[in-house]
């Protein structure tokens, strides 16, 4: 791939507020004449965990999508280091942002090892520091490397799987981080065990994260702001202590639920 | 276990057929390959043309293959016979499984997987061949394994146009109703078809994602695909080899046994009589001996002077068998550039045929003597006779024939055994059949030439001719000396004592 001049921005120089990193202005998208999120408009700031809250289909996922460009606008743009993202490379782009499914996406005819060495192995890095860094990442993640490196996604459990999904979207220790509910299909001990561990992580690692979840509780687990979705608007967005006592109808129905 | 003695007995001959089934396996499922995956990655990028691909393809494999390689004939001019048509054919049959396999294996791959590989900053063509492919490769073998044991089993039919292979065996035994040749083409065909499916299978269950095939069973899985490469670019070689090595002709023959034995003494009298080396296209059925020597495919051939006269010329049947041949080879000459040589001698035309006793005791040389012992006889004719413009109704005006009830309709070779054992008292026959020999029966000469003169000869290209003159003069000498009694021998000792045509008509060359 080659690398055009406007596809790597240099973070800091940008024309926004200097700690936005991710900003939606005024963003729609329709599909079919159905319209999946309107009238987006907020930004993200450098090391922050935004969690986006909302039912099901209320449009996070769609507004994560739009950010590394597997979707793009009808109207208005998405910024992801003061550049739209009309105008990065989407390959750079997507190099750029780690990005973590709730099916994790594992290749499942690729070893863990080569799993996690996918994007560093796709920017071309050495060989030895690839090998280096997946050693680093397994244990960052709590797992044994000698144990685990050579197993197929199947030898796995589904926390161990999600583990080594948080892992390959690190790997080449990408600035911006997005997580669509990675947590979700885990048992409730599991799911608790790494959040735990995620949200310590997430304070030594100083990355932004756009975080969606449908799960209040790792809602406030994680969060350092929450947005909340309904029906493709973002209708409130605030710090978790703010958001527990917001009047929104919508978030008090979730506050509601951990009572 | 007469299966068993035959393959063993003929072990060259069974090889060689099988390597020339498996080349067009081969080639078609191979060049399928080629060309089917491809097309079917580009389908599930461009899905609009799925569906009109798909059903043209799904079309193409219902045509029935006899139908698709008449279709092929004329289509491909003069490389409408032989390898090349059954190879199209093969190929064509195998595209729809391999084409449709690809596309849902492709299309099949967990959309999460897809997702995060795009989601990772893959391009396309890195998601394909680091992702997409390899979890479809499963799949795609299968659509290949499809296609392959289809393919075996189509090569088969093959053999009706003159592509060689196991085919050969089945319809030489269909017509000489030998059920040991059917199996000796049949039995090898399916066990061709099961390895095929046996291997490919195990292929399929090694590649498939979470099979944890281990690294042995794929190397040997190399080693066994490099094996059959090599083995199909011998025969490749092979092929080619014998192609261009030296001064060679073709003799082609029919699909039946008098015609297959008029070529090898045809060939074996050129490779005696001169340095050339002759190859044999046999099973040649209906017209394709004359469209193969048209088309420059074969050099020559055996044909027979009323066949040519009426069926190719489209003449009406005339009886003089000196103007049949006067003509036939003027119109030759002029239309086609094809030179008949001398008339090997027989003539191999409906005969008349009664008991030996009754001829003796009523003292009965032509048709003529036997038209007033008639009106006490019952007749037996084949339908062919019955049905035919130069048969039985001119046949019976001709000579004022009346029977003592209406003839029979009856199978041609059932009649001569109604003729032996007295349930009838006068047939039609082929001249040159073998068991007029063993049942002791006699014809009667049509001493009024109501029949159309069927006197074989041979034909052979003019370009062909006159590189090699030497072909002519040798075959000539053949000229008149296979008469009608030498030719029933010979099928006799074909058909019915089973003996080897090589080894038949070399001892009939030697006397």
């Amino acid at each position: 791939m080659s690398q055009s001049q406007q596809s790597e921005p240099r973070s800091g120089s940008v024309d926004g507020p200097a700690d936005a990193v991710i900003q939606f202005r005024n963003v729609n998208l329709q599909v079919n004449q159905k319209s999946l999120v309107e009238g987006l408009a907020f930004e993200v700031l450098r090391g922050e965990t935004l969690v986006l809250l909302g039912r099901s289909g209320s449009g996070k996922t769609t507004t994560l999508k739009l950010i590394n460009r597997l979707l793009d606008p009808t109207n208005g743009e998405v910024c992801v280091e003061g550049t739209s993202t009309r105008s990065w490379n989407p390959i750079e782009l997507r190099r750029h942002i780690g990005y973590v499914i709730q099916d994790t996406g594992l290749f499942p005819h690729f070893t863990v090892e080569r799993n996690i060495a996918v994007v560093p192995r796709l920017k071309g890095w050495p060989e030895n520091r690839t090998r280096e860094r997946v050693r680093e990442l397994l244990q960052l993640v709590g797992l044994d490397p000698g144990m685990f490196a050579n197993r197929y996604p199947r030898e796995l459990s589904g926390g161990q799987r999600q583990r080594v999904g948080v892992a390959r979207a690190l790997a080449a220790d990408p600035p911006i981080v997005l997580m669509d509910e990675p947590f979700g299909a885990l048992d409730p001990l599991t799911r608790a065990e790494l959040q735990r561990e995620f949200a310590a992580l997430t304070k030594r690692l100083n990355k932004t994260i756009v975080f969606v979840t449908h799960d209040i509780r790792e809602a406030y687990t994680l969060a350092s702001r929450i947005g909340l979705f309904k029906d493709g608007h973002l209708i409130e967005l605030d710090t978790p202590d703010r958001f527990a006592s917001s009047m929104d109808a919508e978030a008090q129905a979730f506050n509601k639920s951990i009572e | 276990m007469k299966l068993i003695d035959y393959l063993v007995q003929n072990r060259s001959e069974v090889l060689q057929l099988t390597l020339e089934h498996l080349f067009l396996v081969l080639v078609a499922t191979g060049s399928a390959s080629l060309i089917g995956i491809p097309v079917g990655i580009i389908l599930t990028r461009r899905t609009s043309l799925a569906k009109p691909v798909l059903a043209i393809a799904n079309v193409l494999q219902t045509i029935p293959s006899l139908a698709l390689f008449g279709f092929l004939i004329p289509v491909l001019g003069p490389y409408g016979i032989g390898r090349v048509p059954a190879i199209i054919a093969l190929f064509l049959y195998s595209l729809l499984p391999i084409i449709r396999n690809t596309f849902t294996g492709v299309n099949g791959v967990d959309p999460a997987v897809r997702e995060a590989a795009r989601g990772m900053g893959m391009t396309d063509w890195q998601m394909l061949t680091q992702v997409e492919l390899p979890l479809a490769l499963n799949v795609i073998v299968a659509g290949v394994r499809v296609a392959t044991v289809i393919s075996v089993g189509t090569a088969t039919i093959a053999a009706a146009i003159g592509a060689g292979g196991l085919g050969t065996y089945i319809f030489r035994g269909l017509r000489t109703v030998d059920r040991t040749l059917i199996l000796a083409g049949a039995v090898p065909a399916a066990a061709m078809a099961l390895l095929a499916d046996l291997a490919l299978g195990s292929l399929e269950r090694i590649l498939s994602p979470g099979s944890g095939g281990t690294i042995i069973n794929r190397r040997r899985w190399v080693v066994g695909l490099g094996a059959l490469v090599i083995i199909a670019g011998l025969v490749a070689y092979f092929n080619v080899g014998v192609a261009t090595s030296g001064a060679r002709i073709v003799v082609g023959s029919k699909d039946f046994t008098e015609s297959r034995i008029l070529s090898e003494i045809v060939a074996q009298t050129i490779e005696n009589g001169t340095d050339i080396k002759v190859e044999q296209a046999t099973e040649l059925s209906g017209d394709l001996c004359h469209r193969e020597l048209v088309a420059g495919q074969i050099d020559m051939y055996v044909e027979y002077t009323g066949t040519a006269f009426t069926a190719i010329l489209k003449h009406p049947p005339i009886s003089d068998p000196r103007t049949v041949y006067d003509q036939v080879k003027t119109d030759y000459a002029s239309l086609f550039k094809l030179e008949w040589l001398q008339p090997l001698g027989f003539n191999n035309t409906f005969a008349i045929l009664v008991r030996g006793d009754d001829a003796r005791r009523l003292g009965l040389k032509n048709i003529s003597d036997a038209a007033r012992y008639a009106v006490n006889w019952r007749a037996g004719f084949g339908q062919d006779f019955m049905s035919r413009k130069d048969g039985y109704p001119g046949f019976v005006q001709t000579y004022g024939l009346r029977f003592s009830e209406p003839p029979r309709e009856m199978d041609l070779s059932l009649s001569y055994q109604a003729l032996a054992n007295h349930q009838v008292d006068l047939i039609a026959g082929n001249s040159t059949d073998g068991l007029i020999e063993k049942l002791g029966l006699v014809q009667l000469e049509d001493d009024r030439h109501y029949f159309p003169p069927y006197e074989a000869a041979p034909i052979i290209r003019r370009d062909t001719l006159d590189r090699y003159p030497q072909v002519g003069d040798a075959v000539n000498r053949l000229a008149r000396r296979i008469t009608n009694e030498e030719m029933r021998k010979l099928n006799y000792a074909v058909d019915a004592e089973k003996r080897d045509v090589k080894v038949v008509v070399n001892e009939f060359l030697s006397k």
